[in-house]
């Protein structure tokens, strides 16, 4: 059985993971390849490294961290942050990546989803749609969700499926941060109106939290970042409780 | 042990590399004739399109010496699909180590199929140490038919497909043994020992 799959997400500045990461069991719980390591042997699914460095030495840093993620980690990453066109694309992927994902390139530029999906493969491109409800409107933001934009946001997620996304990663800024659930409704409208799976993100508080954007929300992978980075949920335990809660899971 | 990796025209090889690096094997990306066929063990990975990847090997003849070699032989995703018979990606004839026919998913459920899948009905010493209990990495679209005389280990997604193969040095995997954590790490493992 194919199961859902549990991500944890990593913010990467300069080369250095962000948000206080504390991790006894590291020696340097900045590197994010240590902490990328030892998610692997937690049992996360999947890794993602989103870089929200904005020098200008930004690629480049991002070439070497992935280079390096690439020869330790042994389970699927993606990498996302500032990715625009099919030559950030090609240097990632070729580095190591197994995926990346865009975000508010795609807004400006959708045509840069069916290019880099033609080049490289759907499997490989991950589009990243930060939404809001505004007055009972779902609508698309960019720029880490402040700035809204006049796509809504299922018809968006079905053109970028149309122009070739392999999946899609749906941040709800209603739920980011606020730890009372991910945004069921509209994760189980994307995942029934689209073939190709769906990311659910945001609003993780408690492992009750993933059972329902499984079950209600119809997600094929939920992805968290900080409940796992300050261990309010340790990734074997979650694995444990959705088994125990007849969730398929990779154990 | 020196592992020859074949290079061609297919996607996310690094990531094989490396995985043969932190298993302690010598691993080198190479398409010369003499290098692969002198190497301990060949991987034939890859990801990508079937038509254009037998393309590539016909033009450089890699078809003939993948066929004519004797060392263990591992495929790996578009790899499995290669040896197989035939493709229905873009009607593809492909290298016809295995005679079996690779088919695209239907579109009942979501494709691709990817994500971890179970192995299951096991019966390979590749495959040592593991159970029906044990998942692998999956991201692909087309599948190889089960045929009980090649596949020593199926998955189920809307149907059995073959998930490893083996006939004679051959072997091929559909998943990424190279992604598949501890899982895929003993089952290369046991591809280096045989």
């Amino acid at each position: 059985m194919l199961t859902k799959r549990i991500i944890p997400c990593l913010d990467v500045k300069d080369g250095r993971t962000v948000k206080g990461v504390n991790f006894v069991e590291l020696r340097d719980a900045g590197d994010p390849v240590e902490l990328g390591r030892l998610y692997a042997q937690e049992g996360a699914d999947e890794l993602v490294y989103l870089d929200i460095t904005a020098t200008v030495e930004k690629r480049k840093t991002l070439v070497d961290l992935v280079t390096r993620v690439a020869k330790t980690v042994n389970i699927p990453f993606t990498v996302g942050g500032g990715i625009s066109n099919v030559e950030d694309v090609k240097a990632l992927l070729n580095a190591g990546a197994d995926k990346i994902s865009i975000n508010s390139a795609a807004v400006k530029n959708p045509r840069a989803v069916d290019e880099m999906a033609r080049e490289f493969g759907s499997q490989c491109i991950v589009v990243a749609i930060d939404t809001k409800n505004i007055d009972g409107i779902d609508f698309v933001h960019t720029h880490g969700g402040r700035r809204p934009t006049l796509l809504q946001t299922r018809e968006w997620a079905k053109e970028v499926t149309d122009r070739g996304a392999g999946e899609i990663l749906l941040t709800s800024m209603d739920h980011d941060g606020v730890k009372n659930g991910f945004a069921n409704e509209i994760t189980a409208d994307l995942s029934s109106l689209l073939s190709i799976p769906i990311i659910a993100s945001g609003g993780a508080g408690n492992m009750q939290h993933f059972k329902d954007v499984f079950t209600a929300g119809k997600a094929d992978a939920a992805l968290a970042a900080s409940i796992f980075h300050f261990k309010e949920i340790p990734i074997p335990a979650l694995k444990q409780y959705l088994e125990n809660e007849g969730i398929t899971i990779r154990r | 042990m020196d592992v020859a990796v074949i290079k061609y025209n297919a996607g996310n090889v690094q990531s094989v590399l490396y995985a043969m690096e932190r298993l302690g094997a010598n691993a080198t990306l190479t398409d010369d004739w003499e290098t692969i066929k002198k190497s301990d063990k060949v991987v034939f990975p890859g990801q990508g399109e079937a038509s254009t990847a037998m393309k590539y090997l016909r033009e450089r003849k890699l078809d003939q010496l993948i066929q004519s070699l004797e060392q263990p032989f591992f495929g790996i995703c578009l790899g499995l699909q290669l040896l197989c018979e035939h493709s229905e990606e873009y009607d593809t004839s492909c290298l016809g180590v295995f005679p079996i026919r690779v088919k695209k998913f239907p579109s009942v459920e979501k494709v691709p199929h990817m994500g971890w899948n179970n192995l299951e009905h096991l019966k390979s010493p590749l495959l040592k140490g593991l159970t029906d209990s044990d998942y692998v990495y999956y991201v692909h679209s087309y599948y190889a038919e089960v045929d009980p005389r090649y596949t020593i280990a199926t998955s189920h997604y809307m149907h059995d497909f073959s998930a490893l193969l083996h006939r004679d040095n051959y072997y091929a995997m559909q998943a990424h043994p190279e992604k598949s954590s501890r899982v895929g790490e003993t089952i290369l493992t046991n591809f280096l020992n045989l």
